[in-house]
């Protein structure tokens, strides 16, 4: 048995860098360092984590659209242990919303052909969540989203999804798309043998006529949102700063009572 | 005037304040038809009326609960065909977030997720999002199809505004996707009495300067002083000290409080993220060089275990 893993991994603005927006109101990608989501990071542990619990023959291939440095979040998935890479980069592409996002997505999983997708929960620059039921409604297949511990067996995959109101164990068919937390399990680091061994695993790159999609069905002019405006929000005006000196918490609730929160 | 369709959020028929937050933000944009399904559907009725829902569609089915997600999409489905609404309004939960975007690609429309306001436009609802963490405000619309939008809790005053309710039966037959995947098993989570924390008008957090689990009984002695919900820092979760469905952050909650008091917490951006919106800010830290102070309408230099309790007891005495 084999079982072929798709990671969706994003390249995002760093989110400690000063991020802000292009004249066409979509995200400045030139004045901040890029970097692998580190939400992503947890997708590619838990890919690997799969594989290494398996008896199967797995392959996991790690897909990212996005610009040319988009390649710098392959590499590092790459150099975390996965085993291939696909690149989808087209100029038509800026701008693209998630709706457009996950078409491109999905018709590259079909291209690679797929068991099993993982991605993070949400990006650290959209920060929608959205992507990985998207991915599930446009393949078909059953989303085993927002776990915090997944495990794949006999063609079944298992996870808990801890939710607002309760915990509860979910349990689908391969193929599935899964998406997996930050409390699933910390990432590892890329070791220098993996940083070597990176740089010689396959990077594809398709554009848009690989994965036959018209340019009218993703960018910016054909997004089915539209923003119309972005404007800083205004610094906070500077508070009002105490030393305790024995009687800090008194004054505060001084402060609270006069906000009328006591 | 159009009808505008909202999801309802609910637990066995209890409406939870997010959705009647966006009966008030439907009523700005056209007529408010709830859409309530799973146990206790029908039970919702009364409450929605209350607060402006012209008409409720009901439907009850196991399927809501022993499987994730699509059931629900599918219904909601049903009921934009049924109603032709203007809009779609979901609560933005986890859950919501993704019923939502399902449905927004099956009607072949856009979707904005995590609205903190909405305003009628001449081309349909405008939403404000809260991007970057809280460093910028957008506007944004959904430029095809019918606008599917998701609104974060405390975006609204919840206001009463009678209206008929009307109870209508909802008829939903279930996609092929919709057994896909299974719930096999659901553990409610315990209540602690505090309110829910993304609905509190006050939440209080600890981070790692609470320095251990047992010391959260400070903050949450605080918190109860001000009938607050209680939050941590992902750097307290990922201790052990508190419980992760409490944690305030991008990858926590995104709570938006009248009042949010950080001790012990640094102001890291993943935390701001999440807290960066509330409308009055308040924090305990030692370090006078902690970020945090960066955002505090008023901020005490100081010991948390000196100021806190304090802080606590002189609430209380205020309170009587
Ligand atoms: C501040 C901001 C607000 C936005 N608001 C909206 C909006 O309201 N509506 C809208 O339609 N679009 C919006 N967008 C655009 C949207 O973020 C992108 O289209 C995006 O790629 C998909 O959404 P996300 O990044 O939020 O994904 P999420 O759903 O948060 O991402 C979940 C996972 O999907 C995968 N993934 C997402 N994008 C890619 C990619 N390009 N390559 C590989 N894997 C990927 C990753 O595994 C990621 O962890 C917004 C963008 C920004 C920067
Ligand atoms: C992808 C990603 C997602 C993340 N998501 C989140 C998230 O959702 N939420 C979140 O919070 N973080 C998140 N983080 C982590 C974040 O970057 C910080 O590490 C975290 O917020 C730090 O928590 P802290 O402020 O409690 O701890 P620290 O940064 O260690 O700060 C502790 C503070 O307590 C003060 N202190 C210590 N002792 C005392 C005392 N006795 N009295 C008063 N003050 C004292 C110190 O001066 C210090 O400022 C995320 C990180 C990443 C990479």
């Amino acid at each position: 048995m084999s079982l072929r893993i798709v990671v969706t991994v994003k390249y995002v603005p760093d989110a400690t860098g000063d991020r802000h927006f292009a004249d066409d109101l979509t995200v400045d990608r030139d004045d901040v360092d890029g970097l692998l989501s580190e939400l992503d990071e947890y997708a590619v542990e838990q890919a690997l984590q799969i594989s290494e619990n398996s008896d199967d023959d797995v392959e996991i291939t790690v897909l990212t659209v996005g610009p040319e440095d988009a390649k710098d979040a392959l590499r590092k998935a790459l150099s975390m242990g996965a085993d291939k890479a696909i690149h989808v980069e087209d100029d038509d592409l800026h701008g693209t919303d998630a709706i457009g996002t996950s078409l491109v997505l999905a018709k590259a999983i079909e291209k690679a052909g797929y068991d099993l997708v993982v991605s993070g929960m949400a990006s650290t620059d959209g920060t929608m969540g959205v992507v990985p039921a998207l991915l599930a409604e446009r393949l078909g297949v059953p989303q085993v989203t927002l776990l915090s511990e997944v495990s794949v067996e006999d063609g079944t995959v298992k996870g808990r999804r801890d939710g607002d109101s309760a915990t509860e164990q979910l349990e689908a068919s391969l193929p599935a798309v899964v998406s997996v937390t930050d409390q699933s399990g910390e990432a590892r680091y890329p070791s220098f043998k993996g940083i070597m061994a990176a740089k010689k695993k396959p990077v594809q790159s398709w554009d848009l006529s690989d994965l036959d999609i018209d340019e009218d069905e993703v960018g910016l002019e054909n997004a089915y949102t539209t923003v119309d405006s972005a404007t800083e929000r205004p610094a906070r005006t500077a508070g009002t700063i105490v030393k305790d000196e024995g009687e800090g918490g008194k004054q505060l609730a001084a402060f609270l009572a006069e906000r009328k929160f006591v | 005037m159009a009808e505008v369709l909202v999801y309802v959020d609910h637990v066995d028929g209890a409406v939870r304040k997010p959705t009647l937050e966006l009966l008030t933000l439907a009523r700005r944009v056209g007529e408010p038809v709830a859409v309530a399904l799973g146990n206790g559907a029908g039970d919702t009725a009364a409450a929605l009326a209350e607060h402006g829902a012209v008409k409720v569609l009901t439907h009850e089915a196991a399927e809501y609960a022993d499987y994730l997600v699509v059931p629900k999409v599918d219904a909601l489905q049903a009921a934009v065909e049924a109603v032709s609404p203007a809009a779609v309004l979901v609560p933005s939960s986890a859950e919501g977030k993704e019923i939502a975007a399902r449905l927004a690609l099956r009607l072949g429309s856009g979707v904005i997720t995590d609205a903190v306001d909405l305003e009628a436009g001449d081309e349909g609802p405008v939403a404000t999002q809260s991007v970057f963490a809280a460093a910028f405000t957008t506007k944004s619309r959904v430029s095809k199809g019918t606008p599917v939008i998701t609104v974060k809790p405390n975006s609204a005053a919840v206001e009463a505004a009678p209206a008929a309710g009307a109870v209508e039966a909802l008829s939903v037959s279930f996609s092929a996707q919709a057994t896909g995947t299974k719930v096999t098993s659901r553990t409610p989570r315990e209540s602690t009495g505090r309110p829910e924390l993304t609905e509190a008008a006050i939440v209080v957090s600890g981070g790692r300067g609470v320095n251990g689990a047992e010391n959260f009984a400070i903050i949450e002695a605080l918190a109860d002083s001000l009938g607050a919900a209680v939050g941590a820092s992902r750097a307290a979760v990922d201790a052990g000290w508190y419980p992760h469905t409490n944690q305030v952050g991008q990858t926590g909650k995104s709570v938006s409080p009248q009042l949010y008091i950080a001790s012990g917490i640094s102001g890291a951006i993943q935390h701001r993220a999440g807290m960066q919106t509330s409308k009055t800010i308040v924090a305990i830290n030692k370090d006078a060089e902690a970020p945090i102070f960066d955002l505090v309408d008023y901020g005490v230099v100081g010991d948390l275990f000196d100021v806190v309790p304090q802080l606590t007891e002189e609430v209380k005495t205020r309170k009587g």
